[in-house]
């Protein structure tokens, strides 16, 4: 669904992914390891046109997608879950959706479904997204993404900072849009919610993507992890 | 007594102040929530933006003066070309020069600089250095009462005390016009894609959001409202190349004492300022009223630096 193909970006003079590739297929949460530093966050960016594009390819759904612009780039089907949210603080709940559903011109049955995934959110629709508590903030993130009926999802560390509760019910909604189809990106840094969710795992190191395993395999092997995360 | 064989009292002239500077005010509004506009959204200092409105006020005397006929028909057409041709000009700017920029801001505020000369020595060179007046479409002459004590309340007419059906059209278009931008804001599609520009811009284009043409249009809009204030105000005060100085130092006066951005604030603060600018240049002199703005904002910028209603950063 997704692929990337030996790309390098950075900002300004300072170059952060080198001949990066990965590709994530629909159906799979796909996610991303490695120390601080090392291009996760970098790499989402690259994908969703925020980071210009010095060398590569990138390719959704078999079209190539790298020369086009930010704006031009969520329209074809790129849900982006920053880190720290990002919302539109100062506009509702219903405003932030509005604004998911504009970019590829979803109807009301796709606000229907994203608020079925999060009952929280549509009791409170009116409400100003910085008076939300971290927890449904983060779901208010997922859900702007999800407006725009993404065949990718980049999920740039969605459970950082929140409680138990709150993972379990991020969690079970992305494994939900796995299971619909939905190419889903995921930069996690708790080692153990990554085994427990991922289908496959990409480490990377100083921007370069060094080793793919599936998730399965990951966890019976724990010296690979080491390598790659250990101090 | 009657008071109107006497020079007025105080209460008719500070009412008589006071409509002058509410004409002011509604003129100075228009323009100010124009530079908010294009600073909140964009970020950006325009200081072009007195040249926009002197181009709408130099616009409708060339459009009056083309149409001809009865005063209110220039006059009309003037009130539709004027703003949007220089919306369009601005927008033109937009794309050809700020955007070349990357909307710096310290570039911004030089190419802006550059711009000022440019459209004002063009002017200059075209319109010429003349002041002219535009016609206004009516203008009858309004007397007004007071009321005094004789015994029991009595209205009277005292001498002087007037204003004119143009300048309370100027106040009532002012508001109506305000209102509009609100409505915009806050109630359409476009107002909401505006917000979250000004917001978070790198996240509005990860939404599909397309930036750049949003500035084009939000710094058209912000120079047509200046352009729009001017054509009402060129009945009474006449086009002239260099009347863009006065306009610009007080739209940054109310920006900055409503609060960066603010909407709200910068109508508060644009009646704050233009009332007091109106009222003050009838009792003492214009540059009292200039000095005094300024001290106010001296005085805003040390004890409340967000302006009056802005939030604080974060």
């Amino acid at each position: 669904m997704l692929q990337l193909d030996a790309i390098d970006t950075g900002y300004g003079q300072a170059q952060v992914l080198r001949s990066l590739s990965l590709s994530v297929e629909a159906g799979e949460i796909h996610c991303l390891l490695g120390r601080n530093g090392a291009g996760k966050t970098t790499t989402m960016r690259a994908v969703t046109g925020l980071m210009p594009l010095w060398a590569g390819r990138i390719a959704l759904d078999g079209a190539e997608i790298g020369a086009l612009p930010a704006q031009d780039r969520a329209r074809t089907g790129i849900g982006y879950v920053p880190q720290g949210r990002r919302l539109f603080t100062e506009l509702t709940v219903a405003q932030n959706l509005e604004i998911g559903l504009m970019t590829r011109g979803s109807g009301a049955e796709v606000r229907d479904r994203v608020l079925d995934l999060f009952p929280r959110l549509r009791e409170r629709l009116d409400q100003r997204a910085q008076t939300l508590s971290g927890g449904e903030q983060q779901m208010l993130a997922t859900a702007r993404a999800l407006c725009t009926r993404p065949k990718v999802l980049l999920l740039d560390e969605p459970t950082e900072g929140l409680q138990p509760s709150m993972i379990e019910a991020i969690r079970s909604v992305i494994t939900r849009l796995r299971d619909d189809g939905t190419a889903v990106l995921l930069v996690e840094q708790r080692i153990d919610a990554v085994l427990s969710v991922a289908d496959r795992v990409t480490f990377i190191e100083n921007g370069r993507s060094r080793e793919t395993f599936a998730a399965a395999d990951l966890s019976a092997q724990h010296e690979i992890i080491d390598r790659y995360l250990g101090v | 007594m009657e008071g109107n064989v006497e020079a007025m009292e105080f209460g008719p002239y500070l009412m008589l102040a006071s409509l002058e500077g509410a004409v002011t005010a509604a003129v100075l509004a228009l323009t100010a929530v124009g530079l908010s506009l294009v600073f909140g959204v964009m970020r950006v200092v325009n200081v072009a933006h007195g040249e926009f409105f002197m181009l709408g006020a130099v616009l409708a005397w060339a459009v009056a003066s083309a149409v001809g006929g009865p005063p209110a028909l220039g006059f009309l057409a003037a009130l539709l070309v004027a703003p949007i041709a220089v919306g369009l000009i601005a927008a033109a700017a937009d794309m050809t020069i700020l955007k070349r920029v990357e909307y710096d801001p310290e570039r911004t505020i030089v190419v802006t600089i550059g711009l000022l000369y440019i459209i004002q020595q063009a002017t200059l060179m075209t319109y010429g250095p003349e002041a002219r007046p535009v016609e206004p479409p009516f203008n009858a002459r309004l007397a007004l009462p007071w009321i005094t004590w004789d015994g029991g309340p009595r209205l009277y007419w005292p001498w002087g005390l007037s204003t004119t059906t143009y300048k309370l059209a100027v106040i009532g278009a002012a508001v109506a016009v305000l209102l509009g931008v609100w409505l915009l804001m806050t109630r359409t599609k476009i107002g909401l894609i505006m917000r979250a520009t000004q917001l978070d811009r790198e996240m509005a284009q990860a939404f599909g959001i397309p930036v750049e043409r949003i500035y084009a249009l939000v710094f058209g809009l912000g120079a047509g409202l200046a352009a729009l204030g001017a054509v009402l105000i060129v009945p009474i005060q006449q086009a002239h190349y260099l009347m863009g100085g006065d306009p610009l130092l007080l739209s940054f006066i109310v920006v900055i004492i409503g609060g960066l951005g603010s909407l709200p604030g910068t109508v508060v603060a644009a009646i704050l300022i233009g009332m007091s600018d109106g009222i003050i240049s009838v009792f003492f002199t214009p540059t009292l009223a200039k000095i005094l703005a300024t001290l106010l904002v001296a005085l805003v910028l040390v004890f409340r630096p967000q302006g009056l209603f802005g939030a604080r950063p974060a």
